[in-house]
């Protein structure tokens, strides 16, 4: 098991290098930098401001720089918000983006594997087809839809829920964006539990087991242990498209989260902030993506000592 | 290959869904010919309009208006009569003659047609004038510049399917051929380039194609390439898996005892067997593109003004929220829509082909 972790730690180090190298250098190829203005500055100003930044190196040279703070943990300065770090925006807008998935991963899973096996269990009737029916519907309609929807029906007209902003994460503005963000994936997670939970049902020995008059629960208990493997397996890519979706849900709902700050970042060109994004998000779902690997081989004991 | 067809004829929802893609594709690239406005044209009067069947100017539209239009023209409307498909009324200025010409502002409007004079009173400082009144329609609204929502709607329909094929089929190359090139050398060859499909399918892409997009100022071309170059992933594993299995079949052994060259091989028998998964994987690719730039027009990100697609008039619309509603319901119900039936399709596609349903 700590094998495992450790090779696939091991793993990520390049797909790391990978990232940050690529982007570094498209970013830089860009036409435009972070101190263009309407009204350009005068030279000397210029000349200072890039000597500050440490932009008058080459290129070669600012790489090497970024990738030595980077590996001490410096993500450097944001070049649009000045006197931040880019640390010091991370401290503000990850509490956000981090409550916001969270609470929205934990209700995809809830939900989406409650609604899957319910409708497995109940195969082929009505239940099954409404089931099917709404995973479907949460699937096409973009969180962009859903969540002015959200805002209309519970904002404007019902008046039951503020329709924005954070205020330090008061639960009452806490429940449309976590809805919005957490929609599809609710639709994704119940198809895959329905599709796996049909296959182990039908499996010999869960068959066996009802034939032999267990109790439903006990029968689900065990159905669900291996039904539930490929739902842990797309945890990685649900935790991706999470943090993809945060960016909509953030900026419709005016959130100071870090999807927010990304766009932002880009806009304005601030070259370390959206680097320094990248790589945060790039680390998250690499994280994600071991764990869940993990949770498959504690699962599936046949994972453990494969490859 | 022909039982599947039969199979997916049997299936009513995805012979539905079909259907309802063809209709809009088709409504989207002729639709616009009949709707009666071009979708760039503005109405100034006719801001923010309801959707529904009636004609515009309403009734009770048509007084306000001319009240406007004679501040333009520096008279004083009254008598404003209604009859039919015409309207009538008296322009009157109390210092001098009216200039005749003014009444050119009546057809500009947009709401009236040529106005005509009926009567001159008071030595011409009283003019009895008829218009017509024209008849427009707007069946989902006009936005808030007053451009007719079903034009745009389905103008945008073009853009975004235009995208969800073309992105597809940039994906469906480059997953294909490298998935057969992967999966038939095999070895090292086979593990180098997997180990890189595994290192890019751990990264954030969207991120990454919203970088492209800021930075390398984005335009049509740039949002194909860079949707298409990230949903490849998918269609390298499922192409390679097939080839692996294809790979030791005997027609293979057979063309490769015959000496045909490793690019033929490919071409000839590997590629051709996968088309199966890989037509299931690519119908089920489309709405995701679709979806994939909907997102980044609505983050501003996608096609500009004055091109527009579905996510950027959903943008438009989820703005104006408040005023007007309709302006978010009629593109995101042309999105819904297709993006279900797309998915409905793939799922009876998929099915279709699955072997192990091919008895039920």
């Amino acid at each position: 098991m700590i094998g495992l972790i450790l090779r696939r730690l091991v793993q990520a180090i390049p797909t790391l290098f990978l990232l940050v190298t690529g982007s570094f250098f498209l970013i830089r190829l860009a036409p435009g930098g972070p101190f263009d203005l309407e009204r350009p500055l005068p030279p000397a100003a210029m000349q200072n401001l890039a000597r500050v930044y440490g932009l008058d190196q080459s290129l070669i040279v600012q790489y090497g720089r970024y990738i030595a703070a980077l590996l001490r943990g410096d993500f450097g300065p944001s070049f649009s918000f000045r006197d931040l770090t880019v640390a010091d925006l991370f401290a503000r807008g990850l509490p956000v983006s981090m409550i916001l998935g969270g609470l929205a991963l934990v209700l995809a899973l809830t939900v989406g594997i409650g609604l899957g096996a319910f409708a497995a269990f109940r195969r082929g009737g009505w239940i099954d087809r409404a089931i099917g029916l709404f995973a479907g519907l949460t699937l096409a309609v973009p969180n962009f839809v859903v969540a002015p929807l959200l805002q209309i029906v519970f904002g404007l007209t019902l008046r039951w829920l503020p329709v924005g902003s954070w205020e330090g994460g008061a639960p009452s503005h806490l429940v449309l964006p976590v809805l919005a963000l957490a929609l599809p994936q609710i639709g994704a997670i119940a198809r895959l539990t329905r599709a796996s939970l049909n296959e182990t049902l039908n499996a010999q020995p869960v068959r066996t087991m009802r034939a032999m008059g267990l109790p439903p629960w006990l029968v689900a208990r065990h159905a669900l242990r291996g039904a539930l493997l490929p739902v842990t397996s797309i945890l990685g890519p649900t935790a991706a498209a999470l943090l993809t979706g945060s960016v909509v849900v953030e900026t419709i709902f005016g959130l100071p989260g870090i999807g927010r700050a990304f766009v932002d970042g880009a806009l304005n060109r601030d070259y370390t902030l959206v680097m320094g994004t990248v790589v945060l998000v790039a680390v998250f779902v690499i994280v994600l993506n071991i764990v869940a690997d993990i949770l498959c081989a504690f699962l599936d004991p046949r994972l453990r000592t494969a490859r | 290959m022909s039982r599947a067809w039969a199979r997916l004829a049997r299936n009513r929802s995805a012979l539905a869904a079909f259907l309802v893609l063809v209709t809009t594709t088709l409504a989207c690239l002729v639709g616009p010919l009949f709707t009666g406005h071009d979708p760039g044209r503005i109405y100034p009067d006719l801001v923010r309009t309801a959707p529904g069947l009636a004609a515009h100017p309403e009734p009770d539209e048509i007084a306000p208006a001319l009240t406007r239009l004679a501040f333009r023209m520096r008279v004083a409307a009254s008598g404003i009569v209604v009859t039919g498909g015409s309207v009538r009324m008296v322009l009157s200025d109390a210092a001098k003659p009216i200039d005749e010409r003014v009444l050119i502002y009546l057809p500009r409007s947009d709401l009236f047609g040529p106005a005509s004079i009926v009567e001159r009173q008071d030595g011409g400082r009283r003019l009895v004038v008829e218009a017509p009144v024209r008849r427009l329609r707007f069946i989902l609204g006009t936005d808030v510049l007053g451009r007719d929502l079903l034009t745009r709607s389905l103008v945008a329909g073009r853009v975004s399917l235009l995208i969800g094929a073309v992105a597809t089929a940039v994906a469906l190359l480059i997953g294909v051929s490298y998935g057969a090139v992967a999966g038939y050398l095999g070895g090292v060859v086979d593990a180098v380039m997997m180990r890189l499909v595994d290192m890019l399918y751990a990264l954030p892409f969207v991120f990454f194609v919203i970088m492209l997009l800021v930075f390398f100022r984005s335009g049509l071309g740039l949002i194909l390439v860079a949707i298409g170059a990230v949903e490849w992933l998918d269609m390298a594993r499922l192409v390679r898996a097939q080839t692996l299995s294809l790979r030791t079949r005997d027609f293979v052994r057979a063309a490769e005892a015959l000496g045909l060259s490793t690019p033929a091989i490919l071409w000839r028998h590997i590629v051709p067997n996968t088309l199966g998964p890989v037509t299931v994987a690519a119908t089920l690719l489309v709405p995701k593109v679709i979806l994939l730039e909907s997102f980044l027009s609505f983050l501003g990100l996608g096609v500009q003004e004055p091109a527009t697609s579905w996510g950027a008039l959903i943008a438009e619309g989820s703005r104006a929220l408040e005023s007007a509603p309709w302006m978010l319901a009629g593109p995101a119900s042309f999105l819904v829509v297709t993006l279900i039936a797309l998915n409905v399709l793939g799922d009876g596609l998929g099915d279709a082909l699955d072997p192990r349903l091919a008895e039920t």
